[in-house]
């Protein structure tokens, strides 16, 4: 059976235990690049992970290696401290990709 | 024009009458499969646009009321409270074919199925605010799932829909043209050799008569 991993900010995560998904804490960039490869390294393990957007910010490069595989999928989700418009870039980013201009318009 | 070098001869030109035959129904295929797609993408991107918000919104009130059960509670109570979770979630993965695109599909089971289980402590000493944030959490979790679903199947999609508007640009812009400038070089080239190949044999012909007449 797969699972799902959530990354963030240890109060982050925190919640989500309750809920049965698997958290990782990670309270920088550094760990969560860390925690983020050894969950993909065997991969088919996990098939969606969430990852706070704060952290997601600086691993942009690591989490665009999975944008064309159909598993992990891997989902910024916004932090404590509110939306950073992160996931909004990435899904303009998408449009953009597949048809060459913003066509949204916002 | 004829940038590549071609034999001007009948086979040659057969041959590629038949490639630019196949190259023109493929690229009409393509085409077809590119506005499909198209079509496709552009709801999963309106869907993913909707979900993000909700998902969003509901995971800054989720946080929130997390916020106020850590002010009201001690952490160390928090952390025992949710140190050891009672429901675990599993998730089953499918594939959906897309325009032979595999999109994931997913589904998932929660061992226990009674919405009420999903406190993991006692109420005794936790706040109700503790309650009200997992509660919220949990309501938001089927739309974050939901929202993996369609965010990849966006991902997925747009890789695909960039890949067939390449080819057929290819097709239509490089491929076709070229094909159709070589057919042409070949057929003038052919037509050419035919007319010389006609003045020549006039040629001979009046040659050869007034060989005859001088003869005479």
């Amino acid at each position: 059976m797969l699972k799902i991993a959530v990354i963030g900010g240890r109060e982050t995560v925190m919640g989500f235990k309750a809920l049965g998904l698997e958290t990782f804490p990670a309270a920088d960039a550094g760990e969560a690049s860390r925690v983020l490869r050894s969950l993909t390294r065997d991969s088919g393990d996990y098939a969606i992970i969430y990852i706070e957007e704060n952290l997601a910010a600086q691993l942009s490069s690591e989490i665009d290696k999975f944008k064309d595989s159909p598993t992990p999928a891997i989902i910024l989700i916004p932090g404590r401290e509110g939306s950073l418009g992160l996931g909004q870039t990435a899904l303009k980013a998408a449009v953009e990709r597949a048809v060459g201009t913003n066509i949204l318009g916002d | 024009m004829a940038s590549t070098a071609v034999t001007p001869t009948r086979m040659v030109l057969n041959q590629l009458k038949g490639r630019l035959r196949t190259a023109r129904r493929g690229h009409k295929l393509l085409k077809d499969k590119r506005d499909e797609l198209m079509r496709q993408f552009m709801d999963v991107v309106k869907l993913n646009k909707q979900l993000r918000i909700r998902v969003e919104e509901g995971l800054t009130g989720a946080f929130a009321s997390l916020q106020v059960a850590s002010a009201i509670m001690s952490p160390e109570m928090l952390e025992q409270a949710l140190l050891y979770p009672r429901q675990s979630v599993e998730l089953g993965l499918k594939y959906r074919n897309i325009m032979s695109v595999n999109v994931p599909e997913y589904s998932f089971h929660t061992k226990n199925n009674d919405p009420s289980e999903i406190y993991p402590y006692g109420f005794a000493q936790t706040s109700g605010e503790l309650d009200d944030a997992l509660d919220k959490l949990a309501r938001v979790f089927q739309d974050m799932l939901e929202l993996a679903q369609v965010e990849k199947t966006m991902q997925l999609l747009a890789e695909e829909i960039e890949k067939t508007r390449r080819r057929v640009n290819a097709l239509e812009y490089v491929m076709i043209p070229e094909l159709e400038g070589n057919i042409k070089y070949i057929s003038m080239k052919l037509e050419e050799n035919e007319n010389s190949t006609k003045v020549r044999l006039l040629k001979v012909k009046e040659m050869v008569l007034q060989d005859a007449h001088d003869y005479k």
